[in-house]
């Protein structure tokens, strides 16, 4: 085997250039899998056409599309706030990246408080929706900031509350050890508590990406596109398109490291286990993708007011007795 | 500071006592906006997440039609009414044949008369799909609109090889049709109204059927029985709010006494039941189509007109069942090719004059719902 050392800064690089290569790839992936699949759910000709064999080029003639538009910022915005918002959303996006183990030694950051570190992360974002939502002087772009303002103190609960769970099952906060941690069937089992916990989760993940039924701060039949109403181009890209689909990806990673056994052989037989990791965990990140985009198709939107109370009224409290029932489960089972 | 003055009902999220100072918000909805479906205007006052109040301004496509139709004589006026209301064309035509047949005494054949009917009808079902399908995706539901567009494009092509048109059909004139139907009209039409009959019930599972659709339905923006008179309410919308009435039946024209169907009502006067009542009367026009098509008769399609059209002195009032409402159209003649003066009562101008009594006290999310279920055209109001 090779014997190479590198230099801290060299490491350091190459850590860079790999999370900003695996996002927009994975993004990327995760719009064209969107294209696709709502194609097939819903008869839609569109994205099945451009390129010739199954609208492969769709995506490519969207971004394409989106690079050539002008760069548009209102005379009465903020400006400075307004070009830098699309920024202030995008990478605290990237940063959830960073401590997603997509194989055994294949992780960019294993933190000792990986789990804390993604939640915390995660939530970051907003701050950037609130700074485009103000900064555009538009009062559609206003409602959807305060809008998702709101949503995120909901449901950021219901993910740390299912998140809690998987901790204490594991005993642990670090990702790779979460995985260790989960033996076949994972952590979706036991079936009372992790099955709960999964699907917590699954409904905060929607919310938190404010997609359908849960997009009320960018409905656009309401508020056009909330807080990136005056947006356009590539700016418009970064803050919506591009933040929605890191999004997903990182969720539907999120989901299969903490519920689905991440890296691990979906079952637990001997000769699964000469297939990298990485299949694993891209097939399962895949089916979690594949989940939040068939969600889009199924429902309407609910109103501002059912979304607070569903979360205040029924989620948080599954979560609280959710987390009573993980620690008698941990004591005594 | 302006306090929220407009009652509120218990039920709402705010409370009354206690709660934060807030400030009222005026925004405009529009002219450019994606659920106003057109250059329509709702002048809102919003405190946070509730709408206190909302005006309705109109005019924005004002296009002078009733003093454009004194220029031109009565087969120009065809192709110019067809435009009213772009989603309902042939049926916009329907009221002006009608009524200079009327004033010239013309005898229009039975064949007319029923392809009359079918066409009517088939362009009603176009139009309530594409209600079905645009309040579908005002709710973030956006699967309908693609369902319902497959369904609307086997009739359209139906339309199409009919009339020459996909939108503005120009196919009525006064005495009877501009000409016969292909060949083939039979089975195709056939063939895409009983897909539409055997498709319906999916469509409405996918909406009706969903919670969240009810819950954000239910008892929304209702519109009173008595409201919905003194507002003089037509259509689907009446029908919604528990008014049983529809011109087809109450004052039978062309052959539509010779058919069997049902008028739909519902009784609560919510989204939800105006809804409702549009979804199944796709499935009563339907109907409509299979009975008129198995009693086709044979025979000529022109009553005997003569070569100038030309009305003779007097006044007459034909009002007829459009898809959005009751269509009126009062035409004086002077006895010229063109008339003296024709007064236009169109459905979707009356219906929208109801909206800022719905409106009041909603949520704004609402406020997109209950646009979405009063189904009107923004040319059908401005003309």
């Amino acid at each position: 085997m090779f014997d190479i050392t590198l230099a801290t800064w060299q490491i350091l690089v190459i850590k860079v250039l790999v999370i900003l290569t695996v996002v927009p790839v994975g993004a990327l992936v995760g719009g064209y899998a969107e294209h696709k699949v709502m194609a097939h759910l819903q008869h839609r000709l569109g994205p099945m056409y451009p390129g010739g064999w199954h609208g492969w080029a769709t995506t490519l003639a969207d971004g394409i599309k989106f690079l050539l538009k002008e760069d548009i910022i209102p005379a009465a915005a903020d400006r400075k706030v307004f070009s830098f918002a699309p920024a202030a959303i995008m990478v605290p996006i990237i940063m959830i990246y960073l401590v997603i183990p997509i194989d055994r030694n294949l992780v960019i950051e294993d933190l000792d408080v990986g789990l804390f570190y993604l939640l915390a992360i995660g939530s970051l974002s907003t701050i950037g929706l609130l700074m485009a939502g103000w900064s555009s002087a538009n009062k559609y772009a206003l409602i959807g900031a305060l809008r998702s303002a709101a949503q995120l103190i909901a449901y950021e609960l219901p993910i740390v509350f299912a998140a809690a769970v998987v901790a204490m099952l594991a005993g642990s906060l670090s990702l790779i050890d979460i995985v260790e941690a989960q033996n076949f069937p994972f952590a979706v089992w036991p079936p009372g508590i992790g099955l709960v916990a999964f699907l917590l989760f699954t409904v905060g993940a929607v919310a938190e990406m404010t997609r359908v039924p849960f997009d009320m701060p960018v409905a656009e039949s309401e508020i056009i596109t909330g807080p990136f109403t005056e947006y356009s181009g590539m700016r418009y890209i970064f803050s919506h398109m591009f933040a929605e689909m890191g999004h997903m990806v990182a969720f539907g990673g999120i989901a299969a490291t903490l519920f689905l056994g991440g890296y691990k052989p979906i079952v637990p037989l001997r000769i699964l286990e000469y297939i990298p990791g990485v299949f694993w965990f891209f097939g399962k990140t895949m089916f979690m993708i594949f989940l939040f985009l068939w969600i889009r198709p199924t429902f309407p939107r609910v109103r501002e007011d059912q979304l607070q109370k569903f979360a205040w009224k029924f989620l948080i409290p599954v979560g609280l007795v959710l987390i009573l029932a993980t620690g008698a489960w941990v004591l005594y089972v | 500071m302006a306090m929220t003055t407009g009652p509120k009902p218990a039920s709402r999220g705010a409370g009354a006592e206690g709660r934060l100072q807030t400030q009222e918000m005026i925004l405009n909805v529009g002219p450019q906006h994606p659920a106003t479906h057109g250059v329509f205007r709702l002048l809102a006052t919003i405190d946070g997440e509730i709408l206190i109040n909302a005006e309705p301004v109109i005019g924005y496509m004002h296009r002078g039609y009733e003093k454009l139709v004194e220029q031109r004589d009565y087969r120009q006026i065809t192709n110019l009414v067809s435009r009213m209301d772009w989603l309902s064309g042939i049926n916009n035509e329907l009221p002006l044949a009608l009524a200079v047949e009327q004033l010239m005494e013309i005898e229009v054949p039975p064949r007319a008369q029923y392809l009359r009917v079918i066409l009517c009808e088939m362009n009603r079902i176009l139009n309530h799909l594409m209600f079905f399908a645009s309040f579908g995706a005002e709710l973030g539901a956006i699967t309908p609109t693609f369902y319902a567009f497959r369904e609307r494009e086997d009739i359209q092509r139906v339309m199409e090889a009919t009339t020459g048109g996909r939108m503005h059909f120009g196919f009525f004139r006064p005495g009877g049709l501009k000409e016969d139907v292909p060949r083939g009209f039979v089975d195709e039409a056939l063939k895409g109204v009983r897909q539409v009959i055997e498709r319906l019930p999916d469509y409405e599972n996918l909406l009706v059927g969903n919670e969240i659709f009810k819950q954000r339905t239910i008892d929304v923006g209702v519109l009173d029985r008595e409201a919905a008179y003194s507002y003089g309410v037509t259509g689907p919308i009446a029908r919604g709010s528990g008014i049983d009435m529809d011109v087809r039946k109450d004052e039978p024209y062309l052959v539509y006494d010779q058919f069997e169907f049902d008028v739909c009502s519902a009784p609560n006067g919510d989204c939800f039941d105006r809804f409702w009542v549009l979804v199944r009367e796709v499935g009563e026009s339907a109907r409509i189509v299979e009975q008129a098509i198995e009693g086709l008769p044979p025979g000529p399609i022109m009553g005997k007109v003569p070569r100038v059209v030309q009305a003779p002195a007097g006044e007459v009032y034909v009002r007829t069942e459009n898809p959005l409402g009751e269509l009126g159209m009062y035409l004086v003649s002077d006895g010229d090719r063109r008339p003296y003066r024709l007064k236009i009562r169109t459905p979707s101008y009356s219906n929208v004059s109801a909206l800022s009594h719905v409106l009041a006290n909603t949520y704004v999310s609402d406020m997109i719902a209950i646009l979405g279920s009063f189904f009107f055209v923004l040319g059908d109001i401005d003309r």
